[in-house]
């Protein structure tokens, strides 16, 4: 492994940087879903995890990192939908300044959702793709009618005058089709297009032999993406495309979520708090925010300061 | 090609500008992400709302900086870069 040029001796240690503010809360509300992609980040075992946060345990969650400076909020999942308080939160997270995203798969949602949710406040809706055909997605999504509900839905969030985010999970056996995946997009009008290569976690970690691409694969994806975002400036189009490369084919590790406990924070459906999806896998005890407050949690708990500032690096 | 000072900025939907106290300053909020401003551009965010034309922005704050006279080419600029990074809708 090449050195990192630290010649420091243990006493020169460069200081700790500050702690940072968590102004990203992602709140995954349930690990349960209608779909079963075979990517998906839900940890293998999320059928035996324990109860899900109630209302009033998420209103404190909200309230505890609103008042640490967090200000972009996520409601994810499992599919977010399934949550019949959903209204609720995503009121009392408007009434608290959050700007609200609905991180959704779409399958669920409807037009009447759609206008309660932004009668509630929700500023922005999600929704994610798994191909551009509709076999495709359909066998990607395990349902028959994944592909069009979703076309139907993105169709009713942008005539809602939301601003809305298509998430395509790129892999093996769709990113060579990413030209129709982008043209998809701009005739939903996206306004931004992530094109990302699944994170290899729970199950897509299970299925990467099957998911991931080649170097090659990407190469030619990334051109291709790079023409397009050439054109859509050329016309004035705000679309913003964005594409995530996977970490396998990188040539040094990165610092994943802008560094360890740096600006994220997630709390999951049974109420343990990561900073990421994952940290869950390491061999690292985690808070719960059942027992914790978000401040201990954020700035004094084990898991959260595990790998911050440098003393836990070995010598080179 | 000269600036139209009768065009009115709005921010684009989706895009909310608001005060945030952690961050002792003003941020443009926007799908996933946050932009912090600076004072200036602070102060010029502070007065769109779709309403005010770019001409009744500067002298606004015109009133508060007499003493500026590129305020207005400032302004404009500010116009042109919000615009091209599409948070604004100039029409």
């Amino acid at each position: 492994m090449q050195s990192t040029g630290s010649n420091w001796p243990d006493s020169n240690l460069p200081p700790k940087p500050e702690v940072g503010l968590p102004l990203w809360l992602l709140a995954e509300l349930t690990y349960r879903c209608p779909l079963q992609c075979p990517y998906c980040s839900n940890p293998l075992d999320f059928a035996q995890q324990g109860q899900e946060l109630s209302t009033e345990q998420w209103f404190k969650v909200l309230r505890e990192a609103r008042e640490m400076g967090a200000a972009q909020l996520g409601f994810s999942g499992g599919e977010p939908l399934v949550r019949q308080d959903l209204v609720e939160l995503i009121a009392e997270a408007r009434r608290l300044g959050f700007y609200t995203n609905l991180i959704t798969s779409g399958i669920g949602l409807t037009e009447q959702k759609i206008s309660d949710f932004k009668q509630a406040g929700l500023d922005h809706i999600q929704i994610s793709f798994q191909a551009s055909d509709e076999q495709v997605n359909n066998l990607l999504a395990g349902s028959k009618k994944a592909f069009a509900q979703k076309l139907e839905m993105a169709r009713a969030v942008k005539a809602h005058g939301y601003p809305m985010v298509l998430n395509f999970v790129t892999h093996r056996h769709n990113i060579d089709r990413i030209d129709r995946i982008i043209e998809l997009c701009l005739a939903l009008e996206a306004d931004f297009v992530e094109l990302a290569t699944c994170q290899f976690y729970g199950w897509a970690q299970l299925n990467r032999q099957g998911l991931l691409p080649t170097r090659e694969q990407l190469q030619r994806a990334e051109r291709i993406t790079n023409e397009y975002r050439a054109r859509l400036q050329a016309e004035g189009n705000p679309c913003k495309l964005i594409f995530v490369t996977p970490d396998y084919y990188e040539e040094r590790p990165k610092a994943c979520m802008n560094g360890w406990g740096s600006l994220f924070l997630t709390v999951t459906p049974d109420g343990t708090a990561l900073p990421c999806h994952g940290a869950r896998q390491l061999p690292v005890q985690f808070p719960n925010v059942r027992d914790h407050s978000l401040q201990h949690i954020w700035y004094d708990s084990f898991g959260f300061n595990r790998f911050r500032g440098y003393e836990w690096m070995p010598e080179p | 090609m000269s600036f139209d000072r009768g065009m009115t900025p709005k921010w684009r939907p989706g895009y909310r500008f608001q005060y945030e106290p952690a961050k002792k300053g003003h941020v443009l909020l926007y799908p996933e992400g946050m932009i912090k401003l600076n004072e200036s551009a602070a102060l010029i965010g502070g007065l769109i709302d779709g309403q005010r034309d770019v001409a009744a922005i500067i002298a606004e704050l015109q009133q508060q900086f007499a003493d500026v006279p590129e305020l207005g080419e400032d302004i404009e600029q500010f116009m042109e870069v919000a615009r091209a990074e599409h948070w604004i809708e100039l029409a």
